[in-house]
């Protein structure tokens, strides 16, 4: 299902999804290409092995429990037999994957688009503070509005694909783009473009009114 | 003194609500889980309430365990740093789509011991790591290295066992079809 995902997250990325060290829209991006990616769920799962290393060699100095610790938490087990996953429940095909979908409130049809301009459309997802994530609607053939970046974004394809400094991006696959790179993403033609973008910084727009509504649009 | 196999106490636990075999595992892991917060910041009031936490999910979320894909150590390192992260920033921690095992997929032995053999070889590479090294990997842990200085640790020994991991996801996909 996931052998033509050409681009992923790197590994410290991945890393600090298992460490448990990212902002939250960070999370959402990486669990959202792990949904697509059994390689890098293979990957997040080794570096879960190797937090779980250290919880058990944490034995040199671990902490001992307060007296009555087990009593108490005996008290709070119930014997009711643990439920058995409905899994077809849990599987719900669709553009968006399962953690994506838990933050708009269902698939595509639930999105709240707003106009940014130009034909590309947003929507902001809620997310802490420290970064910020969003759905981007860019029409087929339509370049993204130019920005330049302060801090790390990360934009990941969920239907049709774009182009950016001749590297193609299709579903599942992850453009890192570090401070010092501008770029000018453009969507493939065969498609509407949707993709998940987060960034730890507000985007900066090139151009003067995008940047004059920035505060408005939360970009 | 060879470990016990934890794997066989949380089946226990999950099939016959085992309260002796979750003592079991409550006094071998909640002072890790406690000590491993401790370490990563957290203080001793917090931790205590947190490894606790961890070890009532465990016995609630028993059925979710896959033992073809993680240890008990690691699944335990899950449960706590996701509690962790909901006592600390009371944000939530978006989880991948499931990929549970059910009664139709049980696990097959042979995956299980192969995963365990993997969990070995790691936990024994981790060990032998100088002091200097272990130290970077449990800060790259506990939130103390930016994204760049974890990515110049490029030694961390995790041998195969992302590709026994994967071996693994192939089989759950293939009964899930």
């Amino acid at each position: 299902m996931n052998d033509i995902i050409q681009h992923h997250p790197g590994d410290d990325l991945l890393l600090a999804y298992s460490a448990g060290t990212l902002p939250e829209a960070f999370n959402l991006m990486i669990a959202s290409h792990v949904s697509l990616c059994d390689q890098c769920r293979a990957a997040v799962e080794s570096f879960d092995a190797v937090g779980g290393v250290l919880v058990e060699q944490a034995g040199v100095d671990a902490a001992p429990m307060g007296t009555d610790a087990l009593n108490a938490v005996l008290d709070r087990l119930s014997d009711t037999p643990s439920l058995t996953p409905a899994r077809a429940a849990q599987r719900r095909p669709g553009v968006l994957p399962a953690p994506l979908q838990d933050y708009v409130g269902g698939d595509l049809e639930a999105v709240r688009w707003r106009p940014v301009g130009m034909g590309v459309r947003q929507a902001i997802l809620k997310t802490s503070d420290a970064a910020s994530a969003r759905l981007l609607h860019i029409p087929a053939g339509a370049a993204m509005p130019d920005h330049g970046h302060r801090g790390t974004e990360l934009t990941m394809v969920l239907q049709g694909a774009f182009v950016d400094e001749n590297e193609y991006f299709a579903r599942g696959d992850v453009e890192c783009a570090d401070p010092s790179i501008e770029h000018t993403p453009i969507a493939d033609v065969g498609a509407d473009c949707i993709c998940l973008a987060v960034t730890d910084a507000p985007l900066r727009f090139k151009s003067v009114l995008p940047r004059l509504l920035q505060p408005f649009f939360r970009i | 003194m060879s470990e016990p196999n934890w794997t066989i106490y949380v089946e226990r636990i999950r099939d016959h609500r085992d309260r002796d075999a979750f003592a079991a595992v409550f006094s071998h892991f909640a002072p890790r889980v406690k000590g491993f917060l401790i370490k990563g910041g957290a203080d001793a009031a917090m931790a205590e309430e947190c490894a606790q936490d961890v070890m009532v999910t465990l016995w609630n979320k028993a059925h979710l365990f896959d033992p073809s894909r993680a240890s008990v150590a690691t699944w335990i390192f899950t449960i706590a740093r996701n509690r962790r992260i909901d006592m600390l920033r009371k944000e939530r921690r978006p989880e991948p789509e499931d990929l549970n095992w059910g009664p139709d997929t049980e696990p097959d032995q042979a995956d299980i011991l192969a995963l365990q053999q993997e969990t070995d070889l790691l936990k024994s590479a981790v060990s032998k790591l100088p002091d200097a090294q272990r130290d970077l990997i449990e800060k790259a842990y506990f939130g103390d290295l930016s994204h760049r200085e974890i990515a110049a640790q490029t030694g961390l020994p995790l041998g195969t066992i992302k590709s026994r991991i994967r071996l693994a996801l192939d089989r759950l996909r293939h009964a899930m079809k």
